[in-house]
């Protein structure tokens, strides 16, 4: 978008930083019916809200007419949470579709994203490609949690990682993300992670 | 359109939301009333607004009546909150909230702070911090 962060300096908009917490967030990744509106509703303590992104994209792969610009108004629906930290800072968790169409809306999201989720079915492992090239590409931190679904074949992290091509430092977890303390064990996992990765650089 | 006519009452029968709950949405049906309409057809906040810019109200009284949808945006925004979940609550697409936010602010009815671009997602003591908020979640 044209309009971000120009004003800033604006005296009328700004006031003192006392009275506002400051939004941290953490992005939830993954195919389509794996769980992502789940994770985020159990992780947070407000009524999981959803909304929609409005946006303009150019269509791709479609014919257009000599000099018009192909373009196409869409909706994306978000999944979102929020986690109180303390009295300075409130987590906000993005779920959003994982398809590969929407990622124009991920390179907005993802920006100041202290992380990812990538929340993956072992029926259909095939579904968090696209999200694990990414995160990889903008060398974004993310962990990898398999959502275990009742009757779903398990298979061991390893061979999660194994299928994935992860990079070792990946952490793998299992999670039931109908469990809201199994999604926040998630969320801590990351962040350990997060730090890590943070003493290690 | 003025600032003041975006701000004022749309024709027709009037009626408010009486809670959050009572949005102008069916079920079945979907929305009652297009998104655009909301924002008389507008599709440009005047205020640069971000999903996660965090908005609240001033509590200046306002000279201009306003829509529900604008009395319920300043209602939400008692106690800061982010755009996102503004749009949410009034089960409207972020785009739109963010133009009667934008009406509100030009009102000095509400006040916006962007996310902090200079919030480094590495520093560690922010790191900390999510930790400690998260293993505290846990013991609730």
């Amino acid at each position: 978008m044209a309009y971000t962060n120009d004003y800033g300096s604006d005296g009328a908009t700004q006031t003192t930083d006392d009275i506002y917490p400051q939004p941290l967030k953490i992005l939830v990744a993954g195919g389509f019916g794996v769980g992502k509106t789940t994770f985020v509703g159990t992780a947070s303590e407000i009524e999981p809200l959803s909304t929609e992104e409005t946006v303009t994209v150019a269509s791709a792969g479609t014919d257009h007419l000599d000099g018009v610009q192909n373009k196409t108004t869409t909706t994306v629906a978000m999944d979102f949470g929020r986690i109180t930290l303390d009295d300075q800072y409130i987590l906000y968790l993005f779920g959003t579709p994982g398809q590969d169409r929407f990622w124009f809306m991920w390179d907005e999201l993802s920006n100041g994203a202290l992380g990812a989720v990538i929340l993956a079915d072992t029926r259909r492992l095939v579904d968090c490609f696209d999200a694990v090239d990414f995160f990889e590409s903008r060398g974004m931190r993310f962990l990898v949690a398999v959502n275990e679904f009742d009757g779903s074949y398990s298979y061991t992290p390893d061979e999660v990682r194994g299928a994935l091509a992860l990079a070792p430092h990946v952490p793998v977890v299992l999670c039931d993300a109908r469990q809201g303390s199994s999604s926040t064990r998630v969320l801590i996992d990351l962040v350990t992670h997060l730090l890590q990765a943070t003493a290690v650089a | 359109m003025s600032r003041a006519e975006g701000l004022g009452r749309r024709a027709g029968p009037e009626r408010r939301p009486e809670g959050r709950d009572n949005s102008w949405l069916d079920a079945d049906a979907g929305r009652l009333v297009r998104p655009y309409t909301v924002s008389g057809g507008r599709t440009r906040p005047s205020v640069a607004l971000e999903l996660l810019s965090m908005v609240r109200a001033t509590g200046r009284a306002l000279k201009v009546d306003l829509t529900p949808e604008h009395t319920l945006a300043l209602d939400i925004s008692r106690s800061p909150v982010t755009v996102a979940e503004i749009g949410a609550h009034l089960k409207l697409p972020v785009a739109v909230a963010k133009i009667l936010l934008s009406d509100l602010i030009d009102q000095g009815a509400v006040t916006a702070r962007p996310p902090d671009p200079a919030a480094d997602p590495a520093d560690r003591d922010i790191l900390q911090r999510v930790l400690d908020g998260l293993h505290k979640r846990l013991r609730q």
